[in-house]
């Protein structure tokens, strides 16, 4: 083997190495590396109770509540399988809308309701110009609404 | 053919080549700027949900690619420089870094100036941003690795395997979105369905790509010029060049 053939097979192995270590590593930080659980996984009971954890989901259209003389608000999130509501107290942010992705911190009561330190409103990849979005919304859309 | 490619691999005729094209390709940039800049400002309508803000994609996207797009020209000209001892992958490895380092540093700026009134805050720690954050530490450990070493061979090859070892990190960059949950969206255009984006808006979106990275290869010509002499300095041609003697 020459010399410049020995030094591609090194990097070729090194790369190779790195490659399969990390992969190991990552795999075995998946959970870690969620930013959110969604509610399905929260309803089946994988997500934390003792502290802190985010849940991410669509805001279900027709389930948001605001309670009158306050900032609290009510809503249903919802990964199209399983739901859970969620209360928050504050101001939302600017992408908060029913239809929308959204990711509230927060901790899990024992009666199921997710009480929210802060939400935080996912956008999804769709960039288009009003009209589009309005003709858009003439096609029956009826996964997300009760 | 081959000779012709291969005489350029020389530092000498690389300077000469450089200079006869980056004034070029500046100019080709600055055209592709104006169009792409015009095209996003003022033609492409307001998102339907984001309204006017979704304009920092223009900026944002076209740096984040390029972000990565220069890592990969630093690690593969790094490997050239280690595995065929090429001078030139010395030198556009070395030259490449800061550039992809701005372009990181502007994909993370931009995000988190988009993020504030979009998502209601300016950093998360999801895998995507911190990727991406791993990114920016990979240049500049690398630039001052490439500061750090006073020989510029031992330099050049110390730089070569740290940039070898950080490619890892750049498909993890990209499927971030896809493999784990984040707050980041996922891919708009670099994927295999139809991008997701209206044609009046994705156009000026890769008008801008293609500005940025004629830009950095033009950008990236001149910092190798730089670099060359600096390699060189003990050549009779650069001392020739450089008392003006001489043209190179």
């Amino acid at each position: 083997m020459t010399p410049r053939r020995k030094r591609m097979v090194v990097i070729g192995l090194l790369v190779l190495g790195m490659g399969l270590a990390t992969t190991l590593i990552l795999r075995a930080f998946n959970q870690n590396l969620m930013y959110f659980y969604s509610t399905s996984d929260v309803v089946a009971g994988k997500a934390p109770t003792a502290r802190d954890f985010r849940i991410g989901g669509l805001v279900v259209k027709g389930s948001l509540q605001r309670l009158p003389n306050s900032l609290t608000v009510h809503f249903v999130l919802s990964d199209l399988k399983k739901e859970v509501t969620v209360t928050y107290t504050g101001i939302l942010p600017d992408l908060f809308r029913e239809g929308q992705g959204i990711v509230a911190n927060g901790q899990l009561g024992a009666d199921g309701l997710f009480v929210a330190r802060e939400v935080l409103a996912k956008h999804d990849e769709n960039y288009m110009p009003p009209e589009v979005a309005a003709s858009l919304k003439h096609q029956p859309d009826a996964t997300l609404t009760r | 053919m081959f000779e012709r490619f291969h005489q350029y691999a020389a530092p000498l005729h690389f300077h000469r080549l450089s200079r006869k094209l980056s004034p070029w390709l500046f100019g080709l940039s600055a055209v592709l700027f104006v169009a792409g800049l015009v095209g996003g400002l003022v033609l492409a309508p307001a998102d339907y949900q984001q309204g006017e803000s979704f304009r920092i994609i223009y900026v944002h996207v076209p740096s984040a690619w390029l972000s990565m797009f220069c890592y990969m020209v630093m690690a593969s000209a790094g490997a050239a420089g280690l595995i065929w001892k090429v001078k030139m992958g010395d030198i556009m490895a070395r030259a490449s870094a800061p550039l992809g380092a701005s372009f990181t540093f502007l994909a993370l700026a931009t995000g988190s100036l988009w993020g504030k009134p979009m998502w209601g805050t300016w950093w998360v720690w999801d895998a995507r941003l911190t990727s991406e954050l791993i990114l920016l530490f990979l240049y500049l450990g690398y630039i001052a690795l490439q500061s750090a070493i006073e020989d510029r061979r031992a330099a050049a090859r110390a730089g070569a395997v740290l940039a070898i070892v950080g490619v890892v990190n750049i498909p993890i960059i990209h499927y971030s979105v896809e493999w784990w949950s984040t707050l980041h969206q996922g891919a708009t255009v670099t994927k295999f369905d139809k991008p997701s984006i209206d044609v009046s808006m994705l156009i000026p979106l890769l008008l801008m790509a293609l500005a940025f990275q004629v830009f950095f290869f033009a950008a990236l010509l001149v910092r190798a010029r730089c670099e060359i002499l600096e390699f060189e300095q003990h050549t009779a041609w650069v001392r020739d060049y450089l008392r003006g003697g001489r043209k190179v």
